[in-house]
């Protein structure tokens, strides 16, 4: 059994307030960072790597080993940036929410020790602009955090800089994509980059950069204080430390939950989401995020970590699910999911701003009964132009997942619409 | 012009970038937030502060989609239309808003109380259906209680 413990989350208020300095303080608050400034960057970066974090945006990249690409050392370039990628706009994703609000300090502490690790003397929140509580609430906490010494010049009396700055964003879910937010930081559109040159030698002003998701740098603060065999005993399996879960749909308790690393897909939809509501049942989730394959009953009992949710032919993307049930037409998700992805396309690259437009007519005529039996091959095939290596950046093979599931999992529900010329479910 | 106030308060950003136009984003949102929405002639002005073509920012401000180059009424109301809360029935909340209000989604009131928009997924999703009004964030908002909710802004 993992150890039951809620790095992430204990420290939160259940009256959905947030802790200023002086409660963040008893709770041991900014002693991981200023430890984190005793020890050699490389030394920090050791110890995140050790510790198995991965990248909580959705990506699952190891956190120390993107750490590694940045140069460090007299020779780097400077300025060096962190960037929080606070843009939460995957659908059906609220977690880096309830941080935010809850805890800002915590945001703000890790990317003190990311900051330390690469050396940066710059860091962004680029949080979106729907999210004005956080945006409030961090505000106050940066204010408390430049005031205590933290921030600023000669940070925890070190000789060491620090600035932090809140950008609010003005929305577009491109923005959420490393390369597009860096584009938006610089006041550009957010188109994606090419890659190479990779953000970690050349980001933000053509500076070594470093974008990390919310979630992934608030894992840090608990890894330098109780190290890497610790971080690990939180997790059934080989992906350290716990993980925000979350389920939202027609179940009994929709909601957030803080649990081990690879708790299973059974035990969150169950258990803490309560099964499915009363007269309802469950067809199949999206177990993180809109841009994740389908998973259906044969499926809950896999673990939810980055490596057993790829297995099963999916991925865990941000962790926080969306179920399907069968009172919901799953040929009007998808169709709104592709919606989705077709309009938030940044319009760069032809697969994702032709091809989703297109799918999404397509599956638009499905639903109204208007579709023929060829278009089920035509979508199918269609997928399989949006994958990496023909797009810039990961929309459009996002876009793919729940789709080309769907067509596979779904595929009598299709047939259906075709055959009685309706939707059965409207 | 950009009126002093506004200047102070891009200037004030502006710390914040090694590179004066990165801050136009952030322009844009400070004109928005005094004037309501970002005309042609706003627009002009940003740009020559900033010292950036009109038609570079102009690519910029239509490309976000909360900085608004049409006008809006004294409140906007966002209703959530991604996945979560289609699941939990957006649309019909959606028609329903349209018939209290006499618009579609895209329009403005008569009296320019109100402008209808969709919004993408707004991170509340265990309380679906959600919408914004301006900066607020209503929960498992119904037909019911919507007409309450609206009723606060004037």
């Amino acid at each position: 059994m993992p150890l039951q413990e809620k790095p992430l989350t204990s420290a939160i208020p259940a009256d959905g307030s947030a802790p200023e300095l002086k409660g963040y303080h008893s709770t041991g608050g900014y002693e991981a960072a200023r430890n984190s400034l005793k020890l050699e960057p490389a030394k920090v970066t050791d110890m995140v790597k050790q510790s198995n974090l991965r990248g909580r945006g959705g990506a699952g990249f190891p956190t120390g080993t993107k750490w590694s690409f940045v140069p460090l050392g007299k020779d780097a370039p400077h300025p060096k940036y962190l960037a929080a990628n606070a843009d939460e706009m995957e659908p059906g994703t609220f977690k880096d929410r309830l941080l935010m609000e809850g805890n800002p300090h915590l945001l703000i502490e890790g990317m003190i020790i990311a900051c330390h690790a690469i050396e940066a003397d710059v860091a962004y929140i680029f949080l979106r602009g729907e999210y004005t509580v956080s945006a409030k609430r961090l505000e106050k906490a940066l204010a408390e955090a430049y005031q205590a010494g933290y921030l600023g010049k000669n940070i925890f009396k070190t000789g060491k800089h620090l600035e932090m700055y809140l950008h609010l964003s003005a929305g577009r879910y491109m923005c959420g994509e490393e390369t597009g937010l860096l584009n938006a930081l610089e006041g550009k559109r957010a188109n994606p980059r090419a890659k190479p040159p990779f953000p970690q030698t050349s980001g933000l002003w053509g500076k070594p950069t470093i974008v990390q998701n919310v979630e992934t740098l608030c894992n840090l603060p608990c890894i330098v204080t109780n190290g890497p065999d610790w971080y690990k005993k939180l997790s059934y399996t080989a992906d350290g430390g716990t993980k925000l879960y979350g389920a939202s749909g027609k179940v009994k308790n929709p909601g957030l939950w803080e649990l081990p690393m690879g708790t299973t897909v059974r035990e969150i939809l169950e258990e803490h989401a309560g099964g499915m509501r009363d007269g309802v049942k469950f067809r199949g989730l999206l177990p993180g995020g809109a841009s994740t394959d389908f998973l259906t009953e044969q499926h809950l009992d896999i673990r939810m970590d980055f490596t057993e949710v790829q297995k099963a032919g999916s991925r865990m993307g941000t962790g926080t699910m969306i179920i399907l049930d069968d009172q919901n037409c799953p040929v009007g998700m998808v169709a709104n999911l592709t919606h989705f992805f077709s309009q938030e396309s940044c319009g760069w690259c032809t697969p994702c701003w032709s091809g989703l437009s297109w799918a999404s007519q397509m599956l638009d005529a499905l639903e109204t009964g208007k579709g023929k039996p060829e278009f089920l091959d035509y979508l199918a095939h269609e997928t399989t132009f949006w994958s990496p290596g023909n797009t810039f950046c990961a929309l459009a093979p996002g876009a793919a997942e729940p789709l080309q599931s769907a067509l596979k999992y779904f595929r009598e529900d299709f047939e259906r619409h075709i055959t009685e010329k309706r939707c059965p479910w409207s | 012009m950009l009126t002093h106030e506004e200047q102070t308060e891009i200037e004030a950003e502006m710390a914040h970038y090694p590179v004066k136009e990165s801050v136009c984003i952030d322009a844009l949102k400070i004109v928005q937030r005094h004037r309501g929405w970002v005309s042609d002639e706003t627009l002009q002005d940003v740009a020559q502060f900033l010292e950036m073509s009109v038609e570079q920012l102009d690519g910029v401000a239509t490309f976000y989609n909360l900085i608004f180059r049409k006008p809006v009424g004294r409140h906007v109301i966002f209703y959530c239309d991604s996945v979560s809360c289609w699941l939990l029935g957006c649309n019909r909340l959606r028609d329903d808003l349209s018939q209290k209000l006499g618009i579609r989604s895209g329009q403005t009131t008569a009296d320019g109380r109100f402008t209808l928009l969709p919004i993408v997924c707004l991170g509340a999703c265990d309380h679906a259906p959600v919408i914004m009004v301006d900066s607020d964030l209503h929960r498992d908002v119904t037909s019911q209680t919507v007409s309450g909710i609206l009723e606060k802004y004037e």
